[in-house]
């Protein structure tokens, strides 16, 4: 640890930094300390993107460490890994997208309903909402597989073959709906605990209803919780595997991350293959991290 | 949960002054009991319970609760009825017969005790460490840097991605023979380190730990960032003028005001632990051998690979029975706290 300087506490930014001529020294070493943070959290990373852009020898023969050499460059890992994975982006994406908007419209009607309740009766529901969010997926894994075949969906959707043949998609999406709405009511709840009560009860005066209330002034003012339990859930649906293993049959449905792990286990020596595999997986998420990375954070710390 | 005291006393005191004044509007409770008589010179019972908030909130978190509730408590139940059944195989359980003997068998079963064991060690272990390097990279980023966006959006991004591709670039990682981790170690001169780190039994287990640090560290430390902006900045100042050192500062008073966020990561965490399947998964498939495999993992090798379905289910609910251990205790102090 380098020094702590306290400083003009007002700022609420700056607790640091009174000038003092030993400080400079400390700051360095708190860059560097950082930097070197830096370099262990990328290092995977770096280490992958490089594997990715080298050829077979290329990355036998060189260090993970260093970039490829124009002899060892090669895009070819990326097209391999891209048509091995290209159903399983394009599935991915069909069943991720309702999956996530279900559970976060599903979540705010419920904190809304909640906020309507007394306080004890908000408390127990609450709970029970709760625990949804700590729940071990195993628990319920081989109920979910008798339930689902219990009902199958193909049967009953076998009037429309497009649908029936992606049955088990939406089998996913309903059961990330379902398991996606704890969280989602928990966020949205602890937002609207904090929203002012007088605008609802002038609108209420005005003979507004419940949904009118919820239509004209609470959806509106949850669009920045919506932001951050949409880009939450979809973190997390997209990056789930467990639940696809279980559900989805037919390799025609395999979703994103179950292709990756197929290319994983084929291509068991070719790294490069595997790191572009893993990149083009994790590029849709990596791509709203860095763009919402504050809702991100506000999510996962809310989940808490 | 983020909490704020004072803005829950203020609601609380509006609510109470709204109370008083303005017994149309009154609270759920209060209105289902005395509906029938209050204040009937107004409107009939009937339209008063349908204009009660209680009534009308019912439309709202009745049907993600009713479909919430079917697949978290229904399954949770159901799973527990099947794990009292013999059922293994192709056919259907038999819920006839209910006995305890999947739960009986497993003290003999030594692949039992050794996840049940490593689930424990990955637990703490996992737990411990995210929480103490959170802490550091929270300390670290709090002391008002530049760029401090971009290094706590760097430390958190493992976050973000998936297990799958987590596993595939640490399984690169510690490939013995190219992988960083052992390019680094022999680099700077620790060629004794550079084991066969994922092969190994002795060391796999602390290299899942290792690679899930990485990925979860990140979280601890955006927990730690708030609990650090929420101390007053005059408990810094004050430590300060007693002429306490800075690290001395941080153990003696900043550290100790952190126990709520240190609680809520720590919870957290340990549930991401029992979770961590996927992670072992993609590395080593449904089986990582005696020295890393856990209970998650256990779990789905015995019922979908096998076909054990009983005996998966017994474990699924030791599972859950241990995440409920986790999670009561700290429900139940949010709650006492009144921070729910």
């Amino acid at each position: 640890m380098t020094t702590a300087e306290p400083t003009d506490a007002g700022t609420g930014e700056g607790r640091l930094s009174e000038t003092i001529e030993t400080v400079d020294t400390q700051r360095v070493a708190l860059y560097v300390v950082l930097a070197g943070l830096i370099g262990f959290y990328l290092s995977p990373l770096w280490a992958g993107l490089t594997t990715a852009f080298k050829t077979q020898t290329g990355f036998v023969e060189t260090t993970p460490v260093t970039p490829p050499t124009p002899a060892w460059f090669t895009l070819e890992p990326w097209e391999l890994a891209f048509a091995a994975m290209q159903g399983g982006l394009i599935n991915s994406a069909m069943f991720v997208v309702p999956a996530t908007i279900l559970s976060a419209t599903l979540g705010s009607l419920a904190a809304y309903g909640l906020t309507k309740l007394s306080w004890r009766g908000q408390v127990g529901i609450l709970v029970i909402f709760l625990a949804g969010v700590f729940l071990p997926y195993q628990s319920v894994l081989v109920p979910l597989r008798q339930f689902w075949s219990a009902v199958d969906l193909a049967g009953l959707l076998s009037f429309a073959p497009f649908l029936a043949n992606r049955a088990d998609l939406l089998e996913l999406t309903i059961t990330h709906t379902a398991y996606g709405i704890p969280i989602c009511t928990i966020l949205f709840r602890s937002y609207y605990k904090t929203l002012d009560d007088e605008m609802i009860e002038a609108a209420k005066i005005d003979g507004a209803n419940a949904f009118g209330i919820y239509k004209r002034i609470v959806l509106p003012l949850s669009l920045p919780m919506f932001a951050v339990t949409l880009i939450y859930q979809f973190t997390q649906v997209w990056n789930d595997l467990l639940f696809a293993l279980v559900l989805v049959t037919s390799r025609s449905n395999y979703v994103v991350t179950q292709s990756l792990n197929e290319l994983q286990g084929s291509m068991a020596q070719e790294y490069n293959i595997q790191m572009a595999g893993a990149f083009i997986a994790a590029l849709p998420t990596i791509i709203i991290y860095v763009i919402f990375g504050r809702q991100f954070a506000k999510g996962i710390t809310g989940a808490s | 949960m983020v909490f704020d005291m004072d803005r829950l006393l203020a609601r609380v005191r509006r609510r109470e002054k709204q109370l008083s004044r303005n017994d149309d509007s009154s609270d759920g409770d209060s209105v289902v009991t005395d509906g029938g008589t209050a204040k009937p010179e107004r409107r009939g019972w009937l339209a008063r319970l349908r204009h009660s908030d209680a009534i009308q909130a019912i439309p709202f978190w009745l049907p993600p609760a009713l479909l919430m509730g079917w697949f978290v408590y229904g399954a949770v139940g159901w799973n527990l009825l099947i794990s009292l059944t013999d059922w293994s195989g192709l056919g259907q359980p038999n819920y006839t017969n209910l006995t305890l003997e999947m739960y009986t068998q497993m003290p003999d079963d030594p692949s039992f005790w050794a996840a049940f064991r490593n689930t424990i060690v990955l637990l703490i272990a996992f737990t411990v460490v995210s929480l103490v390097i959170g802490l550091v990279l929270a300390i670290l980023v709090d002391q008002n840097i530049r760029f401090e966006n971009t290094f706590r959006t760097i430390y958190l991004l493992p976050m973000a991605l998936s297990f799958v591709v987590t596993a595939i670039f640490w399984s690169w990682m510690y490939n013995p023979s190219t992988g960083t981790i052992n390019v680094v170690l022999s680099a700077i001169g620790l060629d004794v380190l550079a084991l066969n780190w994922i092969g190994d039994p002795r060391t796999r287990l602390a290299a899942i730990i290792f690679a899930l640090t990485w990925q979860f560290s990140g979280y601890a430390m955006v927990v730690y960032l708030a609990g650090l902006r929420a101390i007053p900045d005059e408990h810094y100042e004050a430590a300060k003028v007693d002429g306490a050192g800075s690290l001395r500062m941080y153990w003696r008073v900043i550290v100790p005001q952190l126990s709520a966020s240190t609680t809520s990561a720590a919870v957290v965490l340990m549930v991401f632990a029992l979770k961590a399947f996927d992670f072992i998964f993609v590395m080593f498939g449904d089986n990582p051998g005696r020295s890393a495999d856990i209970l998650a993992v256990m779990m789905f090798r015995v019922a979908f690979s096998r076909t054990q379905w009983a005996y998966g289910a017994a474990i699924a609910t030791v599972l859950f029975l241990m995440a409920l251990a986790v999670v009561a205790p700290y429900l139940y102090m949010q709650y006492k706290r009144g921070d729910l």
